[in-house]
């Protein structure tokens, strides 16, 4: 079956796709000083994101164990929730290819972040994967888990809600 | 009880988190479960570049930090604890250029438990920038 003349274009080449999606992640990622302060990283699959937080000396909180900071905990995990609700409000921006050098959107802000601490931190690297369990226009209410070795043995958890940043032209994903 | 002088284990073990070094704490008092602690304004830990405020997770550090501090210095505590769980409320952005000061309290021990509240202020003390609760672990040191 051929496409009439007239029907949808051909598909971006896929390069040009993950270039754009992962530079766009960079831009977000890189623009925040604490980030790279913290070492904090982001692997990406299509729109999923990991973030990792590879183990440094600088993250030990109690040299006896030795164990992860929980204060570094707390901090990987309000990352992680922050980064995951910019780039859920980018990803209509960016696949639409509105997204460019022009700058990114104000970030959202933390209204409350609660943590659970679950497992001592080790020192090893650790991952978390944050959830969007609601996103209006004002409010989002974002949960975090995060492992080390094992993905089903959560070492910390988190609940943050967060007051969304003004965006002219963006639409409300629920409420019009 | 040592005099003032002398650094009591607690506040040593405090000095030796590299964690807390690489953040700058300082801390400013620490005694009958409530400790004082200093994070002082770095650039490397700007959380929004359009604004220069503070990551919050600066500020969890510091007031998880603080939080722990608070329940080491119990006087019917071993000096050991572990954070249980710790709730953050943001009130406002820390001003630029200034540094946060958090303060805590352990108001409460049971048999396993230390209940501590926290608030972190910059030099506007009259409106604090975070307030924080949390559960801690909680060891008794052994009668005399």
């Amino acid at each position: 079956m051929s496409a009439p003349a007239s029907g949808r274009p051909r598909p971006e080449p896929v390069q040009v796709i993950k270039q754009r999606r992962d530079g766009a992640l960079a831009a977000l990622v890189g623009n925040v000083p604490y980030i790279g302060f913290m070492g904090i990283q982001f692997d990406r699959r299509g729109d999923e994101l990991t973030a990792i937080l590879p183990f440094s000396e600088m993250l030990i909180g109690n040299p006896i164990l030795p164990a992860i900071h929980g204060g570094a905990t707390a901090a990987f995990l309000e990352v992680a929730a922050i980064i995951e609700l910019s780039w859920a409000i980018l990803w209509p921006e960016i696949e639409a290819g509105r997204m460019d050098a022009t700058g990114l959107p104000p970030l959202p802000r933390t209204v409350d972040f609660t943590v659970d601490y679950l497992r001592s931190g080790l020192p090893r690297d650790a991952y978390a994967r944050a959830r969007i369990n609601r996103s209006g226009r004002r409010y989002a209410s974002v949960h975090v888990e995060a492992w080390q070795d094992n993905r089903a043995r959560l070492y910390a958890q988190g609940t943050g809600h967060f007051i969304m940043p003004d965006l002219p032209g963006v639409r409300d994903p629920e409420n019009g | 009880m040592p005099d003032n002088q002398t650094p009591t284990p607690a506040q040593r073990f405090l000095a030796a988190l590299p964690h807390t070094r690489a953040l700058n704490m300082a801390l400013v008092r620490m005694q009958d479960g409530m400790a004082e602690i200093e994070m002082p304004y770095d650039a490397r830990l700007i959380g929004d570049p359009a604004t220069g405020v503070i990551h919050g997770g600066a500020v969890s550090a510091l007031m998880d930090t603080c939080s722990g501090a608070a329940v080491m210095c119990h006087p019917d505590g071993t000096g050991s604890t572990a954070t249980i769980d710790l709730r953050i409320d943001y009130m406002r952005a820390a001003t630029p250029g200034q540094t946060i000061r958090a303060r805590a309290t352990c108001y409460h021990v049971t048999r396993h438990v230390a209940f501590v509240r926290a608030e972190a202020m910059d030099d506007d003390t009259a409106r604090p920038v975070a307030a924080a609760t949390g559960a801690f672990t909680f060891e008794w040191r052994a009668k005399a």
